[in-house]
């Protein structure tokens, strides 16, 4: 692979989950399928956003990246290293450049440990400095992402949301990383706080070079961060372009009912525009439809969606899609046929 | 005009303090109108309903202050006086309510048929038969498949959106005059949200309920409400249709979140601007502009007391000295 | 239904430092909240004062017989003095000094007996919740056979074989409580190793050790603090039903279970002599439990901003 700028690169990445179901007779063990074979390559400096409504594996697919889930199959190639080949030693010693923001921000924060402790906490873990140089980085993580450093010795409980989440992008970049999963970080905050966390990752990876996978349930604030948008549904990509196309030239109907389906915060445009309103809900992954696994949902579905998996491939220069009805000569076709519906 | 509150304050008597949550709170809705009420989490928006509704836990809450009047043949009827039995006549009868999380305000251990024809026979005094036919009528309405047969599933048995539809059913069962929906949305996928939206606009147009639209998301005040209220620290800072809000924002508060929100400047290529700073602190008493420490446009007058809503045309007030606009202070007109 | 709690936001005030005291009063507002909370904690600070002063407030040495003052009733009946406040018994030893005392048996059967619980808990509990399989399996197995047998039985045959001393007492109530503490222990680890911050030292590279250490162990606190409150105050009754039967501590030891075995043949005559340690001890359960309520709310961090 020549290609010297990519940083990560995710080859076939499968992570299913044993369930066992029935009781005591006929137990048996089902598979969900959470993240069923996704590619993606994520270039140094680069956002990559992913996707998809809750339940379609993006979570899943952030933690088998950094190996907190071992995938069931697939590569993760970090700087060209195989993580998962690696051992339990190799890969903590390899977690500083690696990093990850939790959705839930006090959940992932120890309710009984200060601020001090919790952004400290990966410096002391990897010995990095005495416990006065520690203080020091503490505190200018802390200025970094915004944060009073006075604030040192609060607890978790004792700051909004907001502020969470500061507390933990900081303890995140504590170990100066390179390579930063971001699972969902603003999507439970408040609107004029999302615009401050965004503002503050970008900021962040202009000034430190950092490299993200930035995972999110709608398109909304995607646009503002990323590079190239990948979206999912049932554990796999359904489609993937640099954020100019995807939202110009969306061509997987997934993707353009998602789009279609947050609303603009414009009242009259809102009131002209016609709306691709999907029927029905995400189906569980232990149980995918056949075939297309949009096909149930599909407003566009024909006859060899429900047998035929459509092949993930690419149309044009890095805009790969999984859908029969996209060919690369009747591609354009696509979105007139759904907004006549 | 079917219900107007007026200078609403709840606080509530907690371990850390008071916590002042409702500063004087002021709307009114008309019939048939859908009114969004915007605001970030803890700016009071749910405890305004709720004291509406009777809902405070007291203690630790306490309603101190307002009257909050519903309207029935052109007279009013303060549904804060009211005693506990008569609040639960209002609450299901004429008004409806929805909320975020369907699970929890839903009976687990009794089917959802049973729950919305409770409610009908109780407030509609109809019989068993009658109402079990209305229910899976209206099940059918909301949209669930194959309503004679669920009607005897259990919670449980449904997913998040199909819970939410039979929040809904219930909530427009007894036919009320008014639905109040709590954030109904904010727990669901987007794919989702848009059904709900839609179901809930269907449903107002077929009866001609007023809807109160509660919500932190701008975006979907935009597709679906005629007036908005937006809140602040326990306060109403504005108050305009939903045209006017978005091409003419008159507060502070509501111009900085226009800002904030993604999409209404087209691809995002440009910065999002953000309101620097967090929401008030709701243990002091506000005796200024809520606004005021975040305020780009503060001065001296903002730190002196807390201003009213003061009307900018007919429809439109905000609560505000300065004329952004115009760049001068406003002409102190306190509304009616 | 609930609402959602949305914590007080911090200005960019100065900060200021909270001191002993502030959390005291903290506590205190905590406290005068709850009725429950406050009578028990009260309760269970006079219990303690008692007994570690045993020998200043006690009017009587608990030992000394006086067989001419013997079964004398209480002061406020009409052949009662104030000299002996609650009766004497059958030996003619003063009953107030006696119930006194026995705070000092009751409470340490409790401490010891629940510390030794705790202590075997947490760990089989935190070895099987942590490491999972195999050994949590055989572990859970031995814990829950533990559980299945009656427990005053156990109690009543150890005790019956090896004999009447403290020591051997505390270690029987230790021994056949711990599995209770280790289930509490393994469910809570469970718990807590899903965690999001268990998860997110995980993912900064900490090593077993530490997360044992640094994030599940400091989080048992609560919940553990919680139990051994209610196991006490069940020691404590245990404790007496022992002596009761005669099975506790030897018979010249002033402690409730050994008062209320020797009451139980005046139970006619001389109620007395029976009544006030059942009563010591029904007001020590009381307020260990109510403590133990108190406690299992106000430790949940998750609780705290709520209250
Ligand atoms: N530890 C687990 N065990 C079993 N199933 C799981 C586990 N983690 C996730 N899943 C399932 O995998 C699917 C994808 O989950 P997730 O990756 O969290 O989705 P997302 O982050 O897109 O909302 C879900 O159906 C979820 O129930
Ligand atoms: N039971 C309660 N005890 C103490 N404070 C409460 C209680 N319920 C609500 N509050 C406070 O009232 C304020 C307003 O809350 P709420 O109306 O729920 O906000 P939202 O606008 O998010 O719906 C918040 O600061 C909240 O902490
Ligand atoms: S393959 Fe078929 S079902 Fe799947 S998205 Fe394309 S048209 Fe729809
Ligand atoms: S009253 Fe003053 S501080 Fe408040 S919003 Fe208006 S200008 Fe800003
Ligand atoms: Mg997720
Ligand atoms: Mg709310």
């Amino acid at each position: 692979m020549a290609d010297n700028n990519v940083l990560v690169r995710v080859k076939n990445l499968k992570k299913f989950f044993p369930i066992k179901q029935g009781v005591i007779f006929n137990r048996q063990t089902i598979q969900v399928k959470a993240v069923n074979d996704v590619s993606f390559e994520i270039k140094q400096g680069e956002t990559l956003s992913l996707v998809g409504e809750s339940g379609c594996g993006k979570s899943t697919t952030g933690r088998a990246v950094l190996q907190l889930h071992k995938p069931t199959s697939g590569q993760v190639l970090y700087e060209d290293q195989d993580l998962t080949t690696l051992s339990e030693g190799e890969l903590r010693a390899l977690r500083p450049k690696i990093q990850m923001i939790f959705q839930d921000s006090i959940a992932s924060l120890n309710p009984r440990h200060s601020v001090r402790k919790i952004i400290g906490e990966p410096l002391v873990i990897h010995n990095v400095g005495t416990a006065k140089t520690i203080h020091n980085r503490v505190v200018e993580l802390m200025e970094l992402v915004g944060l009073n450093p006075k604030w040192m010795k609060r607890f978790p409980h004792e700051f909004s949301g907001g502020q969470r989440q500061r507390i933990n992008i900081a303890r995140a970049l504590a170990l100066n990383p390179s390579f930063v999963v971001c699972d969902e970080p603003i999507s439970a905050l408040d609107v004029s706080i999302q615009a401050q966390v965004v503002n503050l990752l970008k900021d962040l990876q202009q000034q430190l070079g950092l490299t993200y996978l930035f995972i999110a349930h709608d398109l909304s604030m995607v646009q503002y961060l990323s590079d190239r948008v990948a979206v999912m549904y049932l554990g796999k990509v359904m489609e993937l372009a640099d954020k100019r196309t995807l939202f110009s030239d969306p061509l997987h109907p997934y993707t353009q009912s998602l789009m279609s389906a947050v609303p603009l915060p414009q009242p009259k445009l809102e009131r002209k525009r016609k709306r691709i309103i999907l029927q029905g809900e995400v189906p569980s992954p232990s149980n995918a439809p056949s075939g297309c696994v949009f096909h149930t949902r599909c407003p566009l579905a024909i006859d060899r969606c429900t047998t035929d998996v459509p092949e993930y491939r690419q149309i044009h220069l890095g805009h790969s899609v999984a859908c029969h009805l996209v060919d690369d000569q009747q591609s354009s076709i696509i979105p007139t046929r759904l907004n006549s519906k | 005009m079917i219900l107007q509150v007026k200078d609403l304050i709840t606080r509530f008597y907690s371990v850390d303090g008071v916590v002042y949550a409702l500063n004087g709170v002021n709307f009114a809705l008309n019939a048939g109108e859908t009114l969004a009420v915007v605001g970030e989490s803890g700016s009071g928006k749910s405890v305004t309903m709720m004291s509406l509704l009777g809902l405070i836990p007291q203690p630790p809450g306490k309603i101190e202050g307002g009257q909050a009047f519903l309207f029935e043949n052109d007279k009013p009827q303060d549904l804060l006086k009211l005693s506990e039995r008569q609040v639960r006549r209002v609450r299901g009868g004429q008004i409806g309510f929805i909320f975020q999380d369907p699970i929890s305000s839903l009976n687990p251990t009794m089917t959802i048929g049973k729950q919305i024809a409770e409610s009908m026979i109780e407030h509609l005094s109809l019989s068993q038969s009658d109402a079990r036919k209305r229910t899976v009528d209206l099940l059918k309405e909301v949209g669930i498949a194959d309503a004679d047969r669920r009607f005897d599933s259990y919670p449980h048995e449904f997913s998040g959106g199909m819970r939410q539809r039979v929040m809904i059913a219930i909530a427009v069962a007894c036919q009320p005059r008014i639905v109040i929906a709590d954030e109904p949305t904010t727990a669901l996928d987007v794919t989702v949200q848009a059904q709900i939206i839609e179901l809930i606009q269907r449903l107002q147009k077929q009866l001609g309920i007023a809807v109160i639209w509660i919500t932190h998301d701008l975006a979907v005040v935009a597709s679906m409400a005629d007036r908005v209220l937006v809140m602040y620290g326990g306060t109403v800072v504005e108050d305009a249709l939903v045209e006017d809000l978005f091409d003419n924002p008159q507060h502070p508060y509501t111009i900085g979140l226009l800002k904030a929100i993604p999409g209404a400047t087209g691809l995002g290529e440009e910065r999002l601007e953000s309101i620097e700073g967090s929401p008030p602190d709701l243990l002091r008493e506000l005796t200024s502009c809520p606004f005021a420490p975040r305020c780009q446009f503060v001065f001296d007058q903002c730190w002196a007391k807390l201003p009213p809503l003061i009307s900018v045309t007919k429809h439109h007030r905000a609560a505000c000295f300065y004329d952004v606009e115009n760049e001068i202070p406003r002409k102190e007109v306190e509304h009616g | 239904m609930a609402v959602a709690q949305q914590p007080v936001s911090l200005g960019d005030d100065e900060y200021e430092e909270q001191g002993a005291w502030q959390r005291l009063a903290y506590i205190g507002r905590l406290l005068r909240r709850d009725r429950g909370g406050m009578i028990g904690s009260v309760l269970f600070v006079l219990i303690v004062l008692t007994a570690m002063f045993a020998p200043v407030i006690a009017p009587h040495d608990p030992l000394k017989q006086n067989l001419r003052a013997a079964k004398q009733p209480p002061a406020w009946t009409e052949e009662g003095t104030w000299e002996y406040p609650l009766g004497t018994d059958n030996l003619g030893r003063d009953m107030f000094s006696r119930i006194i005392y026995g705070t000092r048996v009751s409470l340490t059967v409790g401490f010891f007996g629940v510390l030794i619980a705790c202590m075997l808990g947490l760990i089989s509990g935190l070895v099987a919740g942590y490491r999972g399989g195999t050994i949590d399996n055989v572990l859970m197995s031995i814990i829950n056979l533990f559980l299945a047998i009656p427990y005053l039985v156990i109690v009543v045959v150890i005790a019956s074989i090896l004999g009447r001393s403290l020591f051997i007492v505390i270690l029987i109530f230790g021994i056949t409580d711990s599995p209770l503490f280790a289930r509490v222990t393994r469910g809570e680890v469970l718990r807590i190793r899903q965690s999001g911050y268990v998860e997110s030292a995980r993912s900064a590279g900490a090593s077993n050790f530490r997360i044992q250490f640094d994030h599940i162990l400091p989080n048992l606190i609560g919940p553990l603090i919680t139990l051994a409150t209610f196991e006490m105050s069940a020691m404590i009754f245990y404790e007496a039903g022992l002596g009761f039967l005669g099975l506790s501590v030897p018979p010249s030891v002033p402690s409730w279970g050994n008062m209320l075995a020797q009451g139980r043949k005046y139970l006619d005559i001389y109620p007395w002599i029976a009544i006030y340690p059942g009563i010591a001890i029904a007001i020590t359960a009381l307020s260990f439990n109510l403590l133990g309520d108190w406690l299992r709310d106000v430790l949940d961090p998750r609780l705290r901003r709520s209250r």
